[in-house]
């Protein structure tokens, strides 16, 4: 890529931010951001003037976030603590968000539907691109991101409805 | 309902403290690039009496100055093609070189001591700018003399080129080569630019 590497970051910085966020969880979100983006760095270069940028740091961040959610769970028992983990942390005020219930619900997904719906909702890929990341068709990924999308509305949209009546 | 949940999904966290977060991780992206050696350039604008001016350094050291009339992003687009596109703006960098362009424009330096990387001229016009750099402050050649001390009395009109395209004006005095006539001849920065930069060194 000719472009300065500047430019990705000021384009795509925040996208990938959000997927990271989504996928991971807020606390964790900023090694695989970070890691992504050095990577990213490196390999610019590299990377034709054509080429998809944003799919193409989506993909990166895939990988990153595989890595940190191993690491995690290579230090401690995952299971009783994801959900907290997920949460922002209480000594970081500023991550505090609207929509905490939106974070939790997203960690309770199985991580396939997570990783689908962050993709294409949350970064705005296309199934097709959205399959060539997590593996499988473009059918399983347009179905994985749809159950994710209907669990997701049983367990957050209906607190969303009654937390404003 | 639907259009609500997956609006929110695309617009995730606050937008404020998003980009709060991502100038604080691209911080830390600096610093460990940095640190790696995995950058090819570094940038920062800085503000100047003669308008804001782009800073472009290597490991090795400065390697572009830019004024605005050239168009920043066009600048550091062609960098990215002339030197490498590894380029991240890193604004804790320069602070030395942004005290002396300070002292510069207030008159209290005559000389930068920043390491300088020329590896953006070459042969004739790298001839002329190591020459450059040994014209005094306060002192003006023409294009011709600067063409006989590099021992090529004829290549007047290479020494005018060599100058234009300096890439690190100012801190490389290309300002200080004038007509023969006294008149100014060309700049990059322009010629209200040249001509505030050599009352300057003559007013100190």
């Amino acid at each position: 890529m000719k472009r300065p590497f500047e430019q990705a970051v000021t384009e795509h910085g925040t996208v990938v931010l959000r997927v990271c966020r989504a996928v991971l969880g807020v606390e964790e979100a900023d090694d695989a951001w970070s890691e992504t983006f050095l990577s990213a760095l490196r390999a610019w270069a590299d990377l034709p003037d054509d080429a998809d940028v944003r799919g193409w740091l989506i993909t990166i961040a895939h990988r990153k976030a595989i890595d940190v959610a191993r690491a995690r769970s290579r230090r401690a028992a995952p299971v009783d603590r994801l959900p907290e983990q997920l949460a922002p942390p209480s000594d970081r005020p500023d991550l505090a968000l609207p929509d905490d219930a939106l974070w939790s619900a997203l960690a309770a997904l199985p991580d396939k539907q997570r990783q689908c719906v962050a993709y294409h909702h949350v970064a705005g890929l296309p199934h097709t691109e959205v399959a060539a990341i997590v593996g499988g068709t473009p059918a399983a990924a347009r179905r994985a991101c749809a159950d994710g999308i209907a669990r997701l509305r049983l367990t957050y949209a209906s607190k969303e409805v009654s937390s404003h009546v | 309902m639907s259009d609500n949940l997956i609006h929110t999904l695309s617009s995730l966290g606050d937008s404020e403290t998003m980009s709060a977060d991502v100038a604080r991780l691209h911080d830390r992206l600096v610093e460990r690039a940095s640190a790696t050696g995995s950058l090819d350039l570094g940038y920062r604008v800085v503000d100047s009496p003669v308008g804001r001016l782009l800073l472009a350094a290597t490991d090795d050291g400065l390697a572009r100055l830019a004024f605005e009339s050239e168009d920043h992003d066009a600048v550091l687009d062609s960098l990215a093609t002339r030197i490498g596109s590894r380029i991240l703006r890193d604004d804790k960098r320069f602070d030395e070189l942004a005290h002396e362009l300070d002292d510069y424009f207030t008159g209290r330096r005559r000389t930068f001591d920043v390491p300088v990387d020329l590896r953006l001229a070459h042969g004739f016009r790298l001839e002329v700018l190591r020459h450059l750099r040994d014209i005094p402050y306060g002192h003006t050649e023409s294009y011709g003399q600067v063409a006989a001390s590099t021992g090529r009395a004829t290549a007047v009109r290479a020494v005018g080129s060599a100058c234009a395209t300096n890439p690190v004006p100012i801190v490389v005095p290309c300002h200080r080569v004038v007509r023969s006539d006294g008149s100014l001849g060309g700049y990059l920065g322009g010629l209200a630019v040249k001509r505030r930069l050599l009352d300057l060194e003559s007013a100190a």
